[in-house]
């Protein structure tokens, strides 16, 4: 057994590993996560209806209506609703604004016995930063290019 | 018809971000940043603003429509201000959701406790 390869072991053993592994449901997941999102998305859109019959443009009722469905979020995560939800619907919870909320809530309740400041004042921001500091990062570099082509 | 679109656009938006979890190694978080600067991105070539033409919320509401309302408040501000809008711009449209982010999520951690 000596003339053995020695890495055929470390093969045969991660080829198993994969083999064992347990694959995701990809299709149901994302039937899952389209259904769920999409209501999500309806919520949305009907919160936007209603700001609009006061009144307001399309536009105007988009920030009334993130602020609204960032309120969702954040009680629904509260009363753990939205964890519960996020079980079945993956990206369907996670992608709409909701779970943008969700993603400051959720941190912000466990690390609260780890102090006010920081605790929940820092966990708060443990995805919300990133999304923050990506999403700004890209719109000053496409504003930068977009100046550039007006002069 | 505009729900429908809504659920449909919405929906296909939070199809894509389950794929990239279940197929690729890219967490949640990942997800959310990839989406927000793609969103970004897709908005300074234009074409975020005919999506959200056609799906309304399902397309404002995922956070790829975080990425579009950063950029359009970017463009709007230059095309007032010029320059200055690169920076001034960026919060005008998302500053309402990111105030009732941070306001709200310090209320219900004030209310709430964790589940044991």
């Amino acid at each position: 057994m000596g003339a053995q390869d020695p890495n055929l072991d470390k093969k045969l053993y991660y080829w198993r590993v994969q083999q064992k592994k347990p694959r995701p449901p990809v299709i149901r997941n994302t039937l899952l996560a389209f259904t769920v999102g999409g209501l999500i998305c309806v919520l949305g859109q009907a919160v936007l209806a209603f700001f609009q019959s006061l009144g307001m443009t399309a536009k105007e009722a988009a920030g009334p209506t993130a602020s609204v469905m960032v309120f969702l979020g954040a009680f629904f995560t509260g009363l753990g609703w939205y964890d519960e939800l996020g079980k079945f619907a993956g990206a369907g919870s996670v992608v709409p604004i909701t779970g943008f909320a969700n993603s400051i809530v959720s941190p912000a309740i466990e690390f609260k016995r780890e102090g006010f400041v920081l605790g929940l004042g820092a966990r708060m921001f443990s995805v919300a930063g990133p999304v923050l500091v990506y999403g700004t990062v890209t719109a000053v570099v496409v504003g930068i290019i977009y100046w550039l082509t007006k002069l | 018809m505009e729900y429908l679109l809504a659920f449909l656009v919405g929906g296909a938006i939070c199809a894509v971000g389950q794929l990239l979890m279940d197929l690729t190694p890219l967490t949640p978080a990942h997800v959310l940043v990839l989406f927000v600067s793609l969103g970004a991105f897709l908005s300074g070539l234009g074409i975020y603003e005919k999506l959200v033409k056609i799906g309304g919320a399902g397309a404002t509401i995922p956070l790829t429509g975080f990425g579009y309302s950063l950029v359009s408040g970017v463009f709007e501000e230059i095309d007032a201000k010029g320059a200055v809008g690169i920076l001034s711009g960026v919060f005008k449209n998302t500053s309402m959701g990111i105030a009732a982010a941070i306001f709200f999520g310090f209320l219900m951690a004030l209310f709430f406790n964790p589940k044991e």
